[in-house]
């Protein structure tokens, strides 16, 4: 019995140093400007960009693939550090991909969920708990407010909530002062 | 040396792991609608299929023993799993061509029951190293081989004019028991 968990916590831990080793030794260096875009990126995942995520996104931005103005999340603040990053020139949100929309996270009505789990699948954050046939719930603090759970949910019972700006949740606005076209 | 070819000819054709000894199912059906992936899906099972043969062989025969024989299935996995997930990352440093054509088959080889199959099969016939080595690796000729039929043969059954009920997975179900009935007929050639 002994030998056999010592046999298996060997090989685990032997086999665990080799691929951390590997790790280390085979590591990919990505593309430092995917990085920093990537960093600029709200990271909602909602795919309002078209592309599946915030990592996809940066990739195409860094190929030149997409331009800098399809996240509505980020808006016009996400835009100007872009802009700023790649040394091109601002420009407006474009409006196929949607509008800003003050910060929000999804809410869901306990009374009304059925347990269906759509919207858990739906989430890209994993930001939604709860079980098959059991009430669900929203852990406000992963929420992104993406609003990919709200189609998908047949009973209609979440809904988005601003978050009310206080001490807690204020960040500082960027550029704190309009830039004015000369 | 004959002895070497024999078992070369009996795993790719005689015993071929996925349409005689029906392992492998999963990759078989799901990742032959395209060649190109099938022949991607091919060359990383092998790889992994050779290398995790020979891994599981001398831990079974140097770690475990007769004695820890109802180890054999759970470090089997845990070794294939590690030897996956070393593998990428060595093609993603070294080689990243082979690495983007391969793609998301190498991670999934890990569930593959074939490449957890052959190493079972191995040490329960008690072979040696070299052997053990051979026979993973006429499994994974005799898996890309028929993979890669596979593929072509769903490829053409694409444009071909197929009965409404039959058309999708039925008509593909088919044509593997056809093959699988086909490759019955190596059966005697070499143990």
């Amino acid at each position: 019995m002994s030998t056999a968990l010592l046999i298996m916590i060997g090989l685990a831990l032997f086999l665990g140093l080799v691929l951390g080793y590997a790790a280390i030794k085979f590591k990919v260096a990505e593309s430092p400007l995917v990085q920093k875009i990537d960093a600029i990126l709200p990271q909602t995942q909602c795919g309002q960009c078209g592309f599946p995520g915030c990592k996809p996104y940066a990739t195409a931005i860094a190929s030149g693939e997409a331009d800098i103005n399809q996240c509505p999340p980020g808006g016009e603040e996400g835009i100007h550090k872009l802009a700023e990053l790649l040394g091109v020139d601002p420009k407006p949100l474009n409006a196929e991909h949607g509008v800003p929309k003050p910060k929000s996270v999804a809410v869901i009505d306990e009374e009304l969920c059925i347990g269906c789990t759509l919207c858990i699948q739906a989430c890209p954050v994993d930001a939604i708990l709860g079980a098959a046939k059991h009430m669900h719930t929203v852990i406000a603090k992963e929420c992104t407010g993406c609003e990919l759970c709200i189609p998908p949910c047949p009973v209609d019972c979440i809904q988005m909530q601003v978050v009310q700006e206080d001490l807690t949740t204020w960040k500082s606005k960027y550029p704190l002062h309009e830039i004015r076209n000369v | 040396m004959e002895n070497y070819l024999l078992i070369l000819i009996g795993t790719v054709f005689v015993n071929n792991i996925v349409l005689v000894r029906i392992l492998g199912l999963c990759p078989f059906m799901g990742v032959s609608k395209r060649l190109e992936a099938s022949i991607g899906m091919a060359l990383a099972t092998a790889f992994v299929l050779t290398l995790g043969s020979g891994a599981s062989f001398l831990i079974d025969k140097y770690l475990l023993g007769p004695d820890l024989i109802f180890l054999r299935t759970l470090s089997f996995i845990v070794v294939i799993a590690a030897i996956v997930q070393f593998t990428e990352m060595y093609l993603h440093k070294q080689h990243p061509l082979l690495y983007q054509v391969l793609g998301i088959y190498l991670p999934l080889i890990t569930t593959n029951c074939a490449v957890l199959g052959i190493p079972l099969i191995i040490v329960q016939e008690r072979h040696n190293l070299l052997e053990a080595l051979l026979i993973g690796f006429g499994g994974a000729v005799g898996f890309s081989m028929v993979l890669i039929i596979f593929a072509g043969l769903r490829e053409r059954l694409e444009s071909a004019e197929v009965p409404a009920i039959f058309r999708g997975s039925a008509i593909a179900m088919i044509t593997a028991g056809l093959m699988s009935i086909a490759f019955m007929g190596f059966a005697g050639l070499a143990k």
